[in-house]
């Protein structure tokens, strides 16, 4: 199964809930797209639900690495929300938990943005 | 960790296009010989991570999607090990010579982190250039390994 996306609003935060598996492919281009949709739109507070995400490779961290660069560059945020230990190993592997806000509990995340 | 259940050698070789749809089809055969060899749900997550790691590294960047190149892909069960091989008919490169992705000039670029997730992963790693032109990534799992 590819991943899949879908968004709401919590306040001016934009919660994006992933589920499936951010892979090369389909998988990245997809989160991808939805991330620069939200630019375009001006929603550039972003907490990306990851706890329906079962597998990430290489690619769908450059992606979210990214998407990081890209929401900072534009005077935003981009925050992550709900790891599994799967990919909290992977944070931890990659020294991509020094660079990402991590949180646990959504309300928490949300807060954060203020 | 359980052991091999039939105690024997077995292996298995493909030759796969240079397609995403071939790093898949990799995974697959990987993954049914390590459930196989008795690995463990969260080693399989790893393996997976690893083999497909290397099979993007040979169709993307050694054989660069070419419809003429292959990646060959064979995969051995010894009672002690699982040793997974996949050969592309790239140019090959220097593994030394790679950007640490682990550096902090490097920690946001986009790309770069497949072979750390590789090494990561497994319990050897080698990389070896063919004479007949292309590279070899060699992957061994050893089923004593502890997670």
């Amino acid at each position: 199964m590819s991943v899949k996306l879908s968004s709401r609003q919590v306040g001016d935060v934009t919660v994006i809930d992933a589920a499936g598996r951010i892979t090369l492919g389909e998988g990245s281009s997809s989160f991808r797209d939805t991330v620069r949709d939200h630019i375009a739109k001006g929603n550039k507070k972003l907490l990306i639900n990851l706890a329906e995400v079962s597998y990430i490779d290489s690619s769908g961290i450059g992606e979210l690495v990214t998407a990081f660069t890209t929401v900072t560059n534009n005077g935003g945020q981009l925050k992550l929300l709900n790891l599994t230990h799967r990919v909290q190993d992977l944070l931890q592997i990659t020294k991509l938990y020094t660079v990402f806000e991590v949180f646990s509990d959504e309300a928490v995340g949300v807060r954060s943005f203020a | 960790m359980p052991s091999n259940r039939s105690g024997e050698n077995r292996s298995v070789e493909t030759v796969l296009d240079s397609t995403l749809d071939s790093v898949d089809t990799a995974e697959q055969i990987v993954l049914r010989a390590a459930t196989d060899s008795g690995f463990g749900e969260d080693e399989l997550h790893k393996i997976g991570v690893a083999i497909r790691e290397a099979m993007v590294n040979a169709v993307v960047h050694g054989n660069r999607y070419s419809a003429h190149k292959k990646v060959r892909l064979a995969v051995s069960e010894a009672p002690d090990r699982l040793t997974i091989r996949i050969q592309d008919e790239g140019e090959g490169f220097d593994v030394a010579s790679l950007p640490d992705p682990l550096a902090a000039e490097n920690l946001l670029r986009q790309s770069g982190r497949g072979i750390l997730l590789i090494r990561a992963f497994v319990d050897e790693f080698h990389v070896r250039h063919l004479e007949s032109g292309g590279t070899e990534l060699s992957l061994v799992l050893y089923r004593t390994r502890s997670s």
